[in-house]
């Protein structure tokens, strides 16, 4: 097999040498795919295309495997998030407290369905399969802080504080 | 590392705290954190300092009652106090050596002294970022003990006797697993630590990783001893960051303490950990699908045989654990199989931990000995439901587990019993429902899960599961008929026989249990087209004019 020779950074970005710091951490092995696109992710906040074909072209992986992989697992996302993020938990414990008014509430307040961000980008309105702090349903994460015990208004409060930046 | 090492390293970690008078405890797990313990601790700190008295705030991992939190315990009093805010530190540090403060106390002699801890011997008690103050609650020496004094069959032995059960949910026999292993030839052979812990409402893992991660790194180095394995994997959820940090401390901690590494305690055993984020994939807690995911695949399940234990890990033998297996490990070394035997029912020994959620009153983390009743669980250590409700019923092992009515609450927790009422031990969730849970309506939450999280490769999951979520719907809007439900029970149990992995063939679980125990609910929805929980949403029919 003829040497491996990674392609060019896609920009001068700075990132870019984060994420090719965790490829040759593992030494462009393919099987650092999902730890590869996990730092694209953290760095960029999301995966792009352009991100995409780097990574796979980078590891020598096909395009069709990285793209079925970052459309298979959850956390990866396709979409930049917005300004804020309100991540509404769906576990069990907070269903049972009641968490499907908080995203039915939210939803309403944003004009946006789960999953989605507001049009002029201020707000993402997600959910997650439990982040393991059941003992406090229901829970939500505000911009990745943990607030538990939450009340449907204490949440509109802060999606109102955000919409009026 | 010898035994003498690690006793000189305990000794002086002994000596350092006997410099104190008294120690404050501060959990700064997952749950308190959200409610600003880690300024709680700097506010105790400063107190402490400017009161002069010789009082030691030490950081901890989970103390179990996430509701109540955040929790502080003093010690040598054996104080505890909950919903401690940082203006409460002076009062805290002012109370040292005289009376506890009243208003902050928390006591619940009922909620702990039922609970025999194994697991989370430590959770609570240590800094989980100091190797060290583990080392000085007996830590490593089962891992020194088994290189130095057994050979690997002996070590599986040990577990084989103990009797030790997964605890990941599926029950196998951890000592027939580790023989497997250690049977199976090849010079490579991986050691995968599952902590992926997806199931909803269930965070035993994430609890055990923060709290006290070198008991877990400890049982895989075990477990690679007895197994020949020389390399490791613990794959965590991306969505516990706390845990993969204070795991990646630890992993730094035991390489400079020579615990990982190459030639451990002088012998030639070599064997080294490495962290793999999960994804947000449920499936991914299946053995097979895990393993695809560690080498950068969809996680997809396989068809076993060959399992893992033959063929896993890069087509390389591979044994997988869950994380709370690995951390009964250690004890089991050190005290030996029997002792471990002896706690227990019949043919499940040891302890489980559970998280109790839900509508109880003391929610959080329990461990408890197998065998104990579902009712002392839920009506002594949990404390009932609160609000003057009426307890409904308790599900167990999640999406893939059963509800269980009131009247089954007196049955003792075992593998084999819950599975004989058509629900599962699980990982560990127990999350209780009362009288404004519908149940038709839990039971489409769960096959709402399980539809998005399938993984698409076999049909009766794929499918089943889609057409299942349709004829519940169904029902929760109040258009269902009793063909429907026929249509239900059929397709359960398509899909429970015909899928591939555990996923599909659990997945009906929840219907199946629900069905079962609580018929007349649908019915209610079906016929009389009202929900008694006044849950889902039904419209009065529309009647069509002739």
């Amino acid at each position: 097999m003829p040497a491996l020779i990674p392609p060019p950074l896609p920009s001068d970005d700075k990132r870019w040498r984060i994420v090719n710091g965790t490829m040759r951490k593992n030494g462009f092995a393919r099987h650092a795919l999902i730890e590869t696109l996990h730092t694209v992710q953290s760095s960029f906040g999301y995966l792009d295309d352009v991100a995409i074909r780097f990574v796979a072209k980078s590891l020598r992986v096909p395009l069709s495997q990285a793209y079925g992989v970052v459309t298979f697992y959850h956390y990866f996302s396709l979409k930049p998030p917005g300004k804020h993020t309100m991540t509404i938990c769906t576990g069990t414990a907070c269903y049972i407290k009641g968490t499907d008014k908080l995203v039915a509430s939210a939803e309403k307040r944003l004009g946006v369905p789960q999953g989605q961000t507001t049009k002029d980008g201020k707000i993402s309105l997600m959910t997650a399969r439990c982040v393991g702090a059941c003992g406090r349903a229901p829970v939500v994460l505000v911009d990745g802080e943990l607030h538990g015990q939450m009340a449907g208004d204490e949440m509109l409060e802060q999606l109102e504080r955000w919409a009026v930046e | 590392m010898n035994l003498e090492e690690l006793e000189q390293i305990a000794e002086s970690v002994r000596a350092e705290n006997a410099k104190f008078d008294h120690e404050i405890n501060v959990c700064m797990g997952t749950g308190c954190l959200s409610q600003h313990s880690d300024k709680l601790r700097d506010a105790l700190t400063k107190a402490a300092e400017a009161s002069g008295k010789k009082a030691l705030v030490r950081r901890t991992g989970c103390m179990g009652l996430c509701a109540a939190g955040p929790l502080v315990l003093v010690d040598p009093e054996e104080v505890l106090y909950q919903h401690v805010k940082a203006e409460n530190a002076e009062a805290v540090v002012a109370s040292l050596g005289g009376e506890p403060v009243a208003a902050l106390q928390c006591d619940l002699r009922e909620h702990f002294d039922q609970q025999v801890h194994i697991v989370l011997e430590n959770s609570g008690h240590i800094d989980p970022e100091k190797i060290d103050d583990y080392i000085a609650h007996d830590g490593y020496q089962a891992l020194v003990k088994a290189l130095t004094e057994m050979s690997p069959n002996e070590v599986v032995q040990q577990i084989v006797e103990s009797g030790l059960r997964g605890r990941g949910g599926g029950g196998y026999p951890t000592g027939l697993k580790w023989s497997t292993v250690a049977k199976a030839t090849g010079d490579l052979k991986y050691v995968i630590c599952n902590g992926d812990e997806g199931d909803p409402g269930a965070f035993m893992d994430r609890s055990v990783l923060e709290s006290d991660p070198q008991r877990v790194v400890e049982g895989m180095a075990i477990a690679a001893y007895a197994v020949g394995a020389s390399k490791g994997y613990v794959y965590v959820r991306a969505e516990y960051p706390l845990a993969v940090a204070r795991l990646t401390t630890c992993l730094r901690d035991a390489r400079r303490r020579g615990l990982l590494g190459n030639s451990i305690c002088n012998t030639s055993f070599n064997f080294d950990v490495e962290i793999r984020l999960g994804a947000g994939a449920f499936v991914c807690g299946e053995e097979t699908a895990l393993i695809a995911s560690i080498e950068g695949k969809r996680g997809t399940p396989k068809p076993r045989p060959p399992y893992p234990a033959v063929s896993g890990l890069w087509e390389r033998p591979t044994l997988i654990n869950n994380v709370e297996t690995f951390a009964n490990i250690a004890p089991i070394i050190r005290k030996g199989g029997k002792w471990f035997a002896s706690i227990g029912s019949e043919r499940s020994k040891g302890t489980k931990v559970f998280a109790l959620t839900g509508k109880i009153t003391n929610t959080g983390l329990v461990e408890v000995p197998m065998g104990i009743s579902l009712r002392k669980i839920i009506e002594g250590i949990g404390g009932g439901v609160p609000d003057g409700h009426k307890f409904k019923a308790v599900q167990t092992g999640g999406p893939s587990g059963g509800c269980i009515p009131e009247e089954l609450l007196d049955i003792g927790v075992s593998y084999d019993a819950l599975v004989k009422i058509g629900s599962i031990m699980g990982s560990g969730g127990m999350i209780v429902m009362d009288d404004t849970s519908c149940m038709v309506n839990v039971a489409r939450f769960f096959i709402e899960f399980c539809m998005t999280e399938s993984c698409g490769k076999c049909i009766p999951c794929r499918a089943g599961t889609a057409q299942m979520f349709t004829l519940l719907s169904r029902f929760c809007a109040g258009t269902g008929t009793m063909a429907d439900l026929e249509l239900l029970e059929e397709l359960c149990i398509t899909v429970k026989e015909a899928s591939l992995c555990g996923l599909g063939q659990t997945a009906p679980n929840p219907v199946l249990s629900t069905l079962k125990y609580f018929r007349q609910e649908y019915i209610d929805h079906i016929v009389h087209k009202r929900c008694p929980a006044g849950v889902c949403n039904i419209q009065a029919p529309v009647e069509v004019l002739a």
